[in-house]
């Protein structure tokens, strides 16, 4: 038989320990680390899982099942994993900087551009995404009163396809190499012709894989949002969390076809010789940029705008207070979600067009600020007036608000054309983006855990140890990103795994001591969550509102049934739980049960998520029979699939009344514990409501705001 | 001013409006000695040859402008500053603010959050489309330019002097005070022009022409580099832009002709394939109409429909590329354009 027949273009170098045997090097050796890593990794899981047995706890309660929150839980734990993967690699390439100053350094050229787009396309496509998505999965259902989205075989599928995706990035980590095109993959560089080898169809693939499953996420939670909220939940009584994760649906809806477009017409440029952007015969690359970037600006706000959501919910919570401006965030979050279509170009202000062009751009850019800028304030005011508790994911939101302010004003100087382009393509930039993402999107998603964690698993986190990991994450950032705008400003380009200007060590140097306490944190995170399991006695809240929640997902048990809620909730007002507690309307027996449909679980979703892995792994190496394989099996499943009927299963009214009522009993039971007892083993997640607590100071409800200061 | 857009005058007579009334003349004033005194406190601030430290009216503009934004940013900035401290001092649990659980809005505050950005962003808005149209790369700093043609290639840049007829390799010669036109594509993939202290970053790209305007009024050597990553060499693609007086300009061109080296197709062929340049070279001629004929070799079948239509770039003189008024044409990036 044919070598090339049955494994395509694979071969014995393929593999990342032949350098190592090779052409033995310290960068070598840190790529088959990683590649061992890697392999041990799977391998670990594969034994654990054997020895403990939990093969068919995983396939049965996991893998197959269909629950949005068990789907939004698989979500989050493929970003916490991908983000150590990415985290290491970032402190890696600061490490290479550091070292390298006039050549030297420890990675090769090739392993550096290996590692930026790897970091790149990780943090964003398998990192920021699963996590937004995860969250969104879990919550959203829950605020809007619902038992599970639309359409919960798609949202497995989805998820699936993400798995399968982050598995393609992984498999690149032991079998040949990545692109070295960044993670914005501009052709012509990632075409055929500069790029041979699998590196760029890794990440075609990867990321085709992930932009396909976030379409299908958008449709699945625009359509849940508008049709499945609980009666009495007008839009303009929804939490602002979901709110903002149905702009971003909406944004995920529009703003992902471009990027699989994009990535499919480079495909077939590389497979088929088209010619989309090719140097030559009329291809074109610009055209590649303005595809690209009408995805990846919205992009940014499909990331940005469900931890705005977290924002809101945080603030409001832990001020113990209405968020103020309701009606003005919820305008400001559609403006931004409209505009966000609108401002493409400023990521290539310097491919010449015309300076009217630019201008045109650079001030729609700037008009985004603006809502931008008035949410801020919001939240700021929604402090006015509250009972502030410093609680960990009140730090992460106080120290979201200085920095992302700041970030907000660099990009404000990258929308100047004329700015943009010195710092363009330079560290400034570098700064800028992560200045957005970290404190925004990724400690909101931070905050997020440490937030809804106690209503996922019934149990709350240790939050001695969230303090310590915020305290390390949050100076972090700062030494880590600070001194790159001003690198940037010097003239220091991105990508570049060494420089000769004996002026920058200082600045690296303090950007390696933040990436260390960068490190240090998620190391404290992990033990957080560590110790928070082994104490989860001591910290459990079952009674489902440890924090004084103000929605609906506060007010059913933790962890919550798997059909959410026993009786579909009647809603009055904003905040609905909040006012019902004050009212003293909450935890009533309603008047009748009924029986319950939930989706049966099924094989369909992972045998997709399986064989699109299988299918993309054939096209990264042009095994031909696994492509034809794989993707007739993936529609087999699927066609399959919809000739099955009994697809959902009952709960028999009785076992729906059992559990709640005594989940009822046990909340009007139990004491409620003041604020002032939140954090000691007494939150059993029953709250007395602040506003009727009356400890400091007076309750004046609706009176007019004294000024500041 | 010289580059008038036709038909945008009314706006602009608008946007000049605007901007007058913008008090922002006195920023760039405060802002520059405001980033030099940061720079010099901080330790290790070499400029390394930095926009910080311009050579020339466009970085400085560029320079100057950065210091305005800035500035005009602390409007919404300070405001968190100040009063993130105060609001959770007094409303922190225990602390002295009145708990008002309901409160939840406030029209004068409402129009105070919405005003202030929108009127901020009227101001930044002005000041950007100002200098955006001043300092647009395609507009020429002046009568006569020197035009030079430049072809990125992996990992070094060539420079082509249609003027002079000599051609250098990761070496930019220039006269100081005389106006500059850089003409530029790609041989291989995109890349990233920049002379960070002369002016700020154009694509090169393949089968396509993009201009920057530039005009130096210091000598001295300063580094340009692509800044757009192309592979293994592109941490050392940078090269020397040596400004010199317009006399020692005339002097190093007669110098560059007596060097052996020319540049034909053949040893155009030759720097194709990637290798970082360690030495500068000089030719002392070249196959004129080089750069056309680089262009168009991405499109054959297209340039050869309009291959008789006009002169080829060795009667490209100055005078041909100056015509400002039609700059926006030349914006087209199609290989025609090239013509
Ligand atoms: C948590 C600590 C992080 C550190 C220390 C870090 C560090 C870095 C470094 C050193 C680079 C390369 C800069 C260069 O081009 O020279 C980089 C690039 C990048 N990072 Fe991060 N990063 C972090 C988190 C994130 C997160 C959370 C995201 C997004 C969710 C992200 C997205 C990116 C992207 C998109 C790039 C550009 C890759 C490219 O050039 O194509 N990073 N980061
Ligand atoms: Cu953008």
């Amino acid at each position: 038989m044919n070598w090339e027949l049955i494994f395509g273009q694979i071969k014995w170098t393929s593999f990342v320990f032949a350098g190592m045997i090779e052409n033995p090097s310290l960068s070598e050796a840190i790529a088959s680390g990683a590649g061992s890593i890697a392999v041990l990794g799977a391998l670990a899981t594969v034994i654990l899982l054997t020895v403990k047995g939990w093969w068919v706890p995983l396939w049965r309660d996991w893998l197959t099942s269909v629950d949005h929150k068990k789907v939004g839980i698989m979500y989050i734990a493929i970003a916490l994993v991908m983000f150590a993967r990415a985290v290491i690699e970032a402190a890696l390439m600061r490490a290479q900087q550091l070292s390298a100053t006039d050549g030297g350094g420890f990675l090769s050229a090739d392993h550096f551009g290996q590692l930026f787009s790897t970091h790149g396309t990780i943090m964003i496509f398998f990192v920021a995404m699963p996590f937004i998505t995860g969250l969104m999965n879990y919550v959203m259902p829950l605020q809007i009163g619902a038992r599970d989205v639309s359409f919960p075989l798609l949202n497995a599928i989805s998820l699936m396809l993400t798995m399968a995706g982050a598995i393609v990035i992984m498999v690149s980590l032991v079998v040949g190499q990545f692109s070295t095109g960044g993670w914005s993959a501009y052709p012509p560089f990632t075409g055929i012709e500069f790029s041979p080898g699998e590196g760029v169809d890794y990440w075609i693939w990867a990321v085709s894989l992930g932009s396909i499953g976030s379409t299908l996420t958008g449709l699945n939670f625009a359509v849940t949002i508008y049709k499945k909220r609980c009666p009495g939940m007008t839009l303009f009584r929804m939490p602002l969390f979901t709110w903002t994760t149905l702009c971003t649906s909406i944004l995920m809806i529009f703003a992902m076809a471009p990027l699989t477009a994009a990535t499919v017409m480079l495909a077939l440029d590389r497979y088929a010789g088209f010619h989309f952007f090719t140097n030559g015969d009329g291809g074109n690359m610009m055209n590649y940029a303005n595809l690209f970037w009408l995805f990846g600006h919205p992009e940014v706000y499909i990331l940005i705008l469900p931890a705005f959501g977290v924002w809101s919910e945080v603030v409001a919570t832990f001020s113990s207070k209405r968020i103020y401006g309701y009606t003005s965030l919820v305008y400001a979050t559609m403006c931004i979600a409209v505009l966000s279509f609108a401002v493409w170009l400023h990521h290539f202000f310097t491919m010449g067009q015309s300076a009217n062009v630019n201008a045109i751009f650079g001030i729609a850019t700037m008009i985004i600020g603006v809502p931008t800028g008035v949410k801020v304030y919001d939240w700021l005011l929604t402090m006015v007036g509250g009972r502030i508790r410093f609680s960990t994911a009140m730090l992460y939101h106080i120290n979201f608000l200085l920095t992302f302010i700041l970030g907000g004003m660099t990009g404000v100087l990258l929308a100047n054309p004329g700015v943009d382009f010195q710092v363009h393509n330079t560290l400034f930039l570098v700064a800028h983006f992560h200045n957005m993402i970290i404190p925004g999107v990724l400690f909101g998603m931070f905050a997020a855990v440490q937030f809804w964690f106690p209503k996922v698993f019934g149990f709350r986190l240790h939050e001695g140890l969230g303090r310590a990991s915020f305290w390390c994450f949050a100076p972090g950032f700062l030494l880590a990103f600070f001194p790159l705008y001003w690198l940037g400003m010097m003239g220091a380009t991105r990508r570049t795994y060494m420089w000769s200007n004996p002026d920058y060590l200082p600045w690296l140097a303090l950007a390696m001591l933040g990436a260390v306490l960068i490190l240090a944190g998620f190391a404290l995170m992990v033990t957080q969550i560590v110790v928070s399991v082994r104490q989860r006695a001591q910290l459990a809240a079952p009674l489902g509102d440890p924090w004084d929640g103000r929605a609906l997902e506060w007010s059913i048990p933790s962890p919550p049934p798997a059909w959410n809620f026993a009786v579909l909730p009647q809603v009055t007002s904003q905040d609905p739980f909040y006012e019902a507690k004050k009212a003293g309307t909450a935890y009533r027996s309603p008047a009748s049960y009924e029986d319950i449909e939930v989706p049966r679980n099924t094989a369909t979703a992972p045998l997709i998520g399986l064989f699109a892995c299988a299918w993309a792994f054939g096209l990264v190496w042009h095994i031909w029979w696994l492509v034809i394989v794989s993707f007739v099996l993936i529609w087999a499943v699927v066609i399959a699939r919809s000739f099955a009927t009994d697809t959902e299963e009952t709960v028999p009214a009785a076992t729906v009344k059992a559990a709640n009522e005594a989940f009822l009993a046990a909340a009007r039971a139990a004491p409620g514990v003041t604020r002032d007892q939140e954090m000691t083993s007494a939150n059993r997640g029953r709250a007395i409501p602040e506003a009727l607590e009356g400890r400091s100071g007076t309750i004046a409800s609706g009176a007019p705001v004294e000024a500041l200061s | 001013m010289p580059g008038s857009q036709g038909g945008s005058v009314t706006l602009r007579g608008i946007v000049g409006l605007l901007a007058a009334a913008v008090p922002k003349i006195a920023l760039p004033k405060i802002a520059l000695p405001a980033i030099a005194l940061l720079a010099i406190a901080l330790p290790g601030a070499g400029f390394a040859g930095s926009f910080l430290e311009p050579a020339g009216p466009i970085a400085a503009g560029q320079l100057s402008h950065f210091g305005v934004i800035s500035m005009l940013m602390l409007i919404v900035i300070v405001p968190m500053f100040v009063a993130l401290p105060i609001v959770l001092y007094r409303y922190r649990r225990g602390g002295k603010g009145t708990y008002r659980p309901d409160w939840e809005f406030n029209w004068g505050l409402e129009l105070l959050i919405w005003g202030v950005p929108v009127a901020l962003v009227v101001a930044l808005g002005t000041a950007l489309w100002r200098q955006t149209i001043v300092g647009d790369p395609y507009r020429a700093l002046g009568p006569d330019p020197l035009v030079v043609e430049v072809v990125a290639l992996d990992w070094k840049f060539l420079f082509l002097y249609p003027e002079q007829g000599v051609a250098t390799l990761d070496l930019l010669a220039l006269p100081e005070g005389r106006p500059i036109t850089l003409k530029l594509t790609s041989g291989t993939v995109m890349q990233s022009f920049i002379i960070p202290r002369l002016a700020g970053q154009i694509y090169a790209m393949a089968g396509m022409q993009t201009q920057l305007n530039l005009l130096a009024d210091e000598t001295g050597d300063f580094t340009g580099r692509n800044t757009q990553y192309n592979g293994l060499g592109f941490a050392t693609q940078s090269f020397t832009t040596r400004v010199m007086s317009a006399d020692d300009f005339e002097g190093w061109v007669a110098t560059a002709k007596t060097q052996q080296a020319g540049l034909d197709a053949a040893a155009y062929a030759r720097l194709l394939p990637p290798a970082v340049v360690n030495e500068p070279v000089i030719y002392a001629r070249f196959t004129p109409g080089l750069f056309d004929q680089i262009i168009a070799s991405f499109a054959p079948g297209m340039a050869g429909g309009h291959a008789g239509h006009g002169p080829q770039a060795g009667a490209d003189t100055p005078a041909a590329i100056t015509a400002p008024a039609t700059s926006h044409q030349q914006h087209d990036h199609t290989p025609e354009a090239a013509q």
